[in-house]
């Protein structure tokens, strides 16, 4: 009998990186998926985000689960689209138990130099988006009237500052804020509301060009390889490792979404390797 | 395959409570168990001891399962008795991969102006140097291993907030914070990981006795366990009184299982939302 076997859980991003391994980890623990992500690119992204192509991989492995899942191409800032999909994702799986509001962008840039544009995207995907998720999803899980369990993905960010990501961390914190909120607001639904809060992870958005350019402006182009910036991404962390791996988040939000952790609510939990130390 | 299949783990307080639920549920899950516990009467606890039926009671349930148990008496205030009933675990159960200081006690309450020296330094010494033993007698057996670990200390609610009456208790649950947090930098090139837990009221003997009652229904002549139960249940976010010893157990198989390879640090919350209030 699987952790969350019967459950229907709804995850943003899920085309690729955690919401991908989100999906697969709750369905090898008995869950069907209802899957969003926007497969294409918004223009103040410095890496390449995610196609059409990663969202069907996602739902081949989870078929593969025997599982079913349901997956739509839709963008977290519009909340019509959120809505539609998660609307027709419960009309064929029949119920809402779990959310994973993973959907995420990251860019840089100081706060004082920060284009308009940059700051926005970075709320609305960040944090208006997280926002979206679970008021989408509230009404189906209400009406199920058994209690259910909501994920925020936040970051180290949401719980310190850090240069060149100010509008990453602002939005990262508002999501502690609307963890904590919607944690109190839900309670007597038995709806438990927390977030997780992960150090650098090992997907797209972080092994990019850009992204190595950030953490190692110093070295030459040509020199900034996967190790040589494993080495400056480990030094975040107090275990000795470079960053954590998807299924590491995954595990975190799979006990947070089971009835092990029933009682658990209005929790940040860092899954970070002990960066915030 | 169980979660912690073929790990051995070692915990203090294990007679009854939150203890014996732990020495069971990460036995289910395939682990062997060195247990120690007081036995004695715990001067100024306005609750019973616990007693060598309990603690052998304890034996028979991990027993049942198929796992082996080492069972002794030991006070975690003693560090020598401590760590010859450690030892002794270890010899015979051949390896120490989970550390779960569990061992507590609550005295009697009074203002801090009013607290005697005797139920300051008491307390210390069980609910913090108790706790302290409990990691320094355990380090090099993990340390020795080579394989990691997972020291999880027992908190709690008065580990993150203040309380009114129990600042002994309080400023040792602190303590207990101070302590996971620098093992954690300490032991982390090690991969020992270290994290706590902090629970809001737990169904055990320790609260479920007349001193408590009274604490949370002092208008009451005779306060009973239904009187304390909407009291109780009103520190919570979630509308429930209290939660189950195996709420906190299936929080401390999390933190001990590789599912948390990458948790260390970490003080988690299995409070109903308790922090939220
Ligand atoms: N990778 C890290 O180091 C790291 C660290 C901490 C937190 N996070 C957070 O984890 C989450 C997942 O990121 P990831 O590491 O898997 O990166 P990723 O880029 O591989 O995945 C993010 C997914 O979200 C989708 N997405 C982005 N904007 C969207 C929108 N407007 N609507 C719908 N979908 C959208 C993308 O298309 C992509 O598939 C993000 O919230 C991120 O901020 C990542
Ligand atoms: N029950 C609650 O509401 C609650 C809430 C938060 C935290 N806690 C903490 O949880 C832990 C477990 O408590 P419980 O609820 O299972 O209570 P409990 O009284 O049932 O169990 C505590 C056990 O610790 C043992 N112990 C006490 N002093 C000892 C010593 N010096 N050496 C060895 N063993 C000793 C006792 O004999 C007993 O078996 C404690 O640390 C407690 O402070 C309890």
């Amino acid at each position: 009998m699987g952790r969350v076997e019967g459950k229907v859980a709804f995850v943003t991003g899920a085309a690729r990186g955690q919401g991908r391994s989100h999906a697969l980890r709750l369905a090898q623990e008995g869950a069907d998926i209802i899957a969003i992500d926007l497969t294409g690119q918004i223009d103040s992204v410095p890496y390449a985000m995610s196609q059409p192509s990663d969202l069907e991989e996602t739902v081949r492995q989870i078929e593969a689960l025997d599982r079913r899942i349901v997956a739509t191409k839709a963008d977290v800032r519009d909340f019509d689209q959120v809505k539609a999909a998660v609307d027709d994702g419960v009309a064929q799986l029949g119920r809402l138990d779990i959310v994973s509001a993973n959907a995420g962008i990251f860019s840089f840039g100081s706060l004082a130099d920060l284009e308009e544009q940059v700051f926005r995207d970075m709320i609305d995907v960040n944090l208006t988006g997280v926002w979206h998720a679970a008021k989408a999803a509230i009404p189906h899980i209400r009406a199920g009237g058994r209690g259910g369990s909501i994920v925020l993905t936040s970051s180290t960010a949401g719980l310190e500052g850090m240069e060149n990501i100010g509008h990453y961390v602002a939005a990262k914190h508002g999501v502690v804020g609307l963890m904590r909120t919607l944690a109190i607001e839900l309670a007597p639904d038995m709806i438990r509301v927390n977030s997780v809060h992960p150090t650098s992870v090992n997907t797209d958005m972080i092994q990019n060009s850009a992204t190595y350019a950030l953490f190692a402006p110093d070295l030459p182009e040509a020199e900034r390889t996967k190790e040589t910036l494993g080495a400056r991404f480990g030094a975040l962390n107090k275990l000795p490792i470079p960053w954590v791996e998807p299924v590491d988040i995954s595990n975190a939000v799979l006990w947070l979404a089971s009835d092990e952790a029933r009682y658990v609510t209005g929790v940040t939990l860092p899954v970070d390797a002990g960066e915030q130390l | 395959m169980g979660r912690v299949e073929g790990k051995v783990a070692f915990i203090t307080g294990a007679a009854r409570g939150q203890g014996r639920s732990h020495a069971i549920r990460l036995a289910q899950e395939g682990a062997d168990i060195i247990a120690v516990d007081l036995l004695e009467a715990i001067p100024g606890a306005p609750y019973a001891a616990a007693t060598q039926e309990d603690l052998d009671e304890t034996v028979r349930q991990v027993e049942a399962l198929d796992r082996r148990i080492v069972a002794s008496k030991a006070d975690v205030r003693d560090y020598e008795g401590l760590k010859k009933a450690l030892d002794d675990g270890v010899a015979e159960l051949g390896r120490l991969d989970i550390v779960s200081a569990n061992a507590g006690i609550s005295t009697q309450m009074a203002p801090t102006d009013e607290l005697t020296e005797d139920m300051w330094q008491n307390m210390i010494d069980t609910n913090l140097t108790g706790v302290w033993h409990t990691a320094k007698a355990a380090i090099p057996h993990l340390k020795a291993g080579g394989r990691g670990g997972a020291i999880i200390l027992t908190s709690s609610e008065a580990g993150i907030k203040g309380y009114a009456n129990i600042a002994h208790y309080v400023s040792a649950k602190h303590g207990v914070v101070g302590l996971m947090r620098t093992l954690a930098i300490e032991l982390a090139p090690d991969m020992i990981r270290v994290n706590s837990i902090h629970p809001t009221q737990v169904d055990t003997d320790m609260i479920m006795n007349e001193a408590t009652y009274r604490l949370f229904a002092p208008n009451l002549e005779n306060p009973t366990r239904e009187d304390f139960a909407p009291a109780s249940q009103a520190t919570n976010t979630l509308p429930i009184p209290w939660v189950e010893a195996v709420d906190i157990s299936n929080a401390v198989l999390f933190l001990a299982s590789d599912e948390a390879r990458y948790v260390t640090g970490v003080p988690l919350p299995v409070d109903a939302g308790c922090f939220l209030k």
